[in-house]
């Protein structure tokens, strides 16, 4: 367009013909030479947006966390250097150079952070029951890893721009998409945990809630509860994290107890929990299959496995299908109807895998908070 | 929190030039319309350069748009979550929003029908489906 008005007969146009060829020229020796920095400058620009944006997120969790203890709290205390510190918590890996027994020192780990967050939780709010504690724990953790997400992208965001590496902003600008939709889970996740609502991951403890519901309730393992019931002719131990707190309990320690104290003499055991789903399946597909189905730092998941493998006990699992942003916000219509389908095929799969008057473990996985038993 | 681990809030310096390109052109582009079309009263030339002159704050509306949507995105709505409250004996249902305390399988108030205690049935979100959208199943 511009080397034609150029051309246009006018008393100015020679001069004006010049300097927008001139221009001409000029924009493409420096496509030339600047083509990448021109490049990493309009990457990094997208970053800055994102960054913002995961800025936004982490800022707003903060002032959530706050504001929530404070109200639970009344005005005696002040949470806001607490929360502070909170946020910058880590828990450091132990050593897997020689991998023996990883396992055992990754739970002590966990459980001193575990039980670490509850006492800070109480410091900040004095006098709170089991329930609030849990779930104020649940909503400071999802406001850390909101804090983790942000400061991780900050890193390589400076790094890159420090570094002049395409590569760096490329890797972000590229990971980026997937990376908020995460951050704007935990976002989401806030909701659910400042209320105590049930999340799309207590799926498969709110099965077990459903079968265990009008029957005793007794602490098997830590935060985690068990009821024996008679389910089509055959004895059922069915377990689920104990609620309606945010708890995700031992449900592998669980397993492992029911399996010793009956000497191995289980016909199966059936693991139900949430898992994520592909993209363009829907949320609340449910999926049968075998193995040891728990999230997690993958402990609970190995104690199964040893515990079933030394009773050559068949493990089965039910899954219910859904996204990381249902999985940690409040749960879905689909997934909460999704429940009752899981409990017939519950129903369908004893029918077909067990005798009357086996014995049979139904283990309801993830985090219950919002569901009771 | 520090505030020193906030990122740049500015305008980068690549939009500052070509915002000023862009204006400059456009200021440009309508002198040589306003000249070509009353001065030599030359009326191809006069709209082709005024064509330039609109493309050119087309162009800065657009760029000031979307810097303004930037702004406006950054907020996150709360989900509307329901509780349905289900009387075992009679079947009695009542649908409201969610309270604080509210969980499944908790003692709610009496029945207005049969007076038994009621019970928290469910807690859920609905997630309106968009429209047009075709999935391939």
């Amino acid at each position: 367009m511009i080397p034609q008005v150029s051309q246009l007969p006018t008393g100015q146009g020679d001069v004006l013909g010049w300097i927008f060829q001139v221009a001409w020229i000029a924009l493409i020796v420096a496509t030339f030479i600047y083509g990448q920095r021109i490049q990493m400058t309009l990457m990094l620009r997208e970053v800055e947006g994102s960054l913002f944006r995961l800025k936004f997120m982490r800022d707003k969790g903060r002032k959530t966390a706050i504001s929530t203890l404070k109200e639970l709290g009344g005005s005696e205390t002040d949470p806001t250097d607490r929360v502070d510190r909170f946020l910058e918590y880590v828990a450091i890996q132990p050593v897997n150079l020689d991998p023996s027994g990883v396992i055992w020192r990754l739970e002590h780990i966990l459980n001193v952070r575990d039980v670490r967050f509850k006492d800070e939780v109480k410091l900040m709010v004095p006098g709170v029951d089991e329930v609030q504690t849990n779930n104020m724990e649940n909503m400071l953790e999802a406001a850390l890893a909101l804090n983790i997400i942000y400061k991780v992208i900050r890193h390589f965001y400076v790094l890159g721009k420090k570094t002049k590496s395409l590569y760096i902003i490329m890797q972000l600008q590229m990971l980026l998409p997937i990376i908020l939709r995460e951050a704007e889970a935990f976002s989401n996740a806030l909701q659910a945990f400042t209320h105590g609502q049930p999340i799309g991951d207590g799926a498969g403890a709110l099965v077990a809630a459903k079968l265990m519901h009008g029957h005793r309730a007794k602490k098997i393992a830590k935060d985690t509860v068990m009821a024996k019931l008679s389910i089509e002719g055959r004895t059922a131990y069915v377990l689920k994290a104990k609620g309606p707190g945010g708890n995700v309990g031992k449900p592998g320690e669980a397993i492992k107890q029911i399996l010793e104290k009956n000497k191995g003499k289980i016909a199966t055991a059936i693991v139900v929990d949430a898992a994520l789903k592909l993209e363009g399946e829907n949320p609340g597909e449910v999926a049968e299959g075998v193995g040891v189905a728990i999230g997690g730092p993958q402990i609970e998941k190995y104690k199964v496995e040893e515990t079933v493998l030394k009773y050559k006990v068949p493990v089965n699992v039910v899954l219910i299908k859904e996204d990381i942003g249902d999985a940690v916000s409040t749960m879905r219509k689909e997934i909460f109807d999704a429940a009752d389908g899981v409990i017939d095929r519950i129903k369908r799969l004893i029918l077909e895998r067990t005798k009357k008057g086996d014995s049979i473990i139904i283990a309801g996985i993830g985090n219950t908070i919002g569901i009771g038993q | 929190m520090s505030k020193a681990d906030s990122p740049s809030k500015g305008f980068s310096s690549i939009m500052i030039i070509i915002v000023i390109v862009a204006l400059g052109l456009s200021i440009a582009a309508f002198f040589f319309a306003a000249n070509a079309l009353i001065v030599t009263q030359d009326v191809i030339q006069g709209s082709y350069f005024a064509l330039i002159g609109i493309m050119g704050l087309t162009l800065l509306t657009y760029m000031l748009i979307q810097t303004r949507k930037r702004t406006l995105s950054l907020s996150i709505q709360a989900q509307k979550v329901a509780t349905t409250i289900l009387c075992q004996k009679c079947g009695f249902k009542n649908l409201r929003d969610f309270q604080r305390g509210d969980f499944i399988f908790k003692e709610a108030e009496g029945c207005p029908k049969c007076n038994e205690k009621m019970m928290i049935a469910s807690i859920y979100r609905e997630v309106k489906k968009k429209k047009g959208k075709k999935e391939l199943s």
